[in-house]
């Protein structure tokens, strides 16, 4: 029974991948003919989105080969699985440092995150170590910050890594300390 | 952008000499991801091209700009908080947004919120770790954001 319910919905989540794609392919190549009539008749306003997409591209292009080249080499040279063995054996200060380290190999969303924090909880990790890594793993992903700093600058990057970095882990620890003392559980999720 | 250039070369470099299979490999791993993120981008450029089109340069640096920082300040944490958006997408949205003028404080309290506080994902969150929880964790992360954007507005001399 709950087999063939999984295939279901695995059914329609294919079906809606395809119309999405189907509406993006659409969309795009729309994008592609209006931009190529405005240039035969000359049409300002579709001559001037070309112009606007155009110059984006070449910024963007610019940038992205060295990013992702950048994340490749971080991924290869950094083994999650080096940092995964440290984490919850280490405590104190260096707990903290492994959970960010940890927290900067990780690939996804916060959807990703919330899983692996459950399976830290139930292998012993103490709740501020825990809230550290989660609120690391949204502001220093060391793909993420790569790709931060391509855009918008060192500087930028830097400035939000040390004003929000510590805040994290103060809070972090303020509001894991606060619920151990609830004996508060994290949840195994659905 | 040039050290950005740099810091490629050298990396590459140290990597080619310290172990050459390895390199290759990364390679391999940055053209997937190139290929994987490419409709997304282009999709993202379509959008932004039109979108910036129908929306002239000096109506974005009067709303995002610096004449009301501060409600677009909110503005672009409220969003940030609210929708889901890859950060390999919203990033390069974003270095775009500062040519045409928007503030980096602004920008910066977009992309912390659209990281750290997660709107939509709180069921999911909720489930793990209750609902006090989940509120906490959200309130305490749009604050940081706040603290963060207005600690880049000054270094940037946006604020003062």
């Amino acid at each position: 029974m709950k087999k063939n319910r999984g295939k279901n919905s695995q059914g329609e989540r294919d079906t809606k991948k395809k119309w999405s794609k189907i509406i993006k392919i659409a969309g795009i190549s729309g994008y592609a003919v209006f931009l190529i009539v405005s240039w035969m008749v000359g049409f300002e306003p579709g001559k001037e989105i070309s112009y606007n997409f155009g110059s984006f591209s070449l910024d963007m292009l610019k940038v992205l080969p060295c990013a992702f080249i950048l994340i490749g080499l971080f991924e290869v040279w950094v083994k999650k699985e080096m940092v995964e063995r440290h984490f919850g054996e280490e405590s104190g200060v260096k707990g903290y440092l492994w959970g960010i380290l940890l927290a900067g190999t990780v690939v996804g969303g916060l959807y990703v995150v919330f899983p692996v924090a459950y399976s830290l909880y139930s292998k012993g990790a103490k709740l501020s170590v825990i809230f550290t890594y989660m609120g690391a793993t949204a502001i220093c992903r060391i793909p993420m910050t790569i790709f931060e700093a391509s855009y918008m600058g060192l500087k930028f990057t830097i400035i939000r890594l040390c004003v929000s970095l510590p805040l994290v882990i103060v809070t972090s620890v303020l509001l894991g300390n606060y619920l151990t003392k609830r004996n508060y559980e994290i949840m195994k999720g659905k | 952008m040039n050290y950005l250039y740099i810091v490629t070369g050298i990396a590459v470099i140290v990597s080619v000499i310290a172990n050459r299979e390895k390199t290759r490999k990364a390679f391999e791993i940055a053209r997937e991801r190139v290929v994987k993120i490419a409709p997304a981008f282009v999709a993202m450029l379509v959008l932004v091209s039109v979108v910036l089109f129908l929306v002239p340069d000096e109506a974005i640096s009067c709303y995002l700009g610096a004449d009301s920082s501060f409600q677009a300040l909110l503005l672009a944490s409220l969003i940030g908080s609210i929708i889901l958006m890859p950060g390999f997408i919203a990033f390069p949205l974003c270095g775009i947004l500062l040519t045409k003028g928007v503030l980096y404080m602004v920008l910066s309290a977009f992309t912390t919120t659209l990281m750290t506080v997660g709107i939509l994902t709180s069921p999911i969150e909720k489930e793990y770790f209750g609902a006090r929880v989940t509120i906490i964790r959200n309130a305490t992360c749009f604050a940081i954001a706040i603290v963060v954007a207005l600690i880049t507005g000054i270094a940037f001399g946006e604020l003062f």
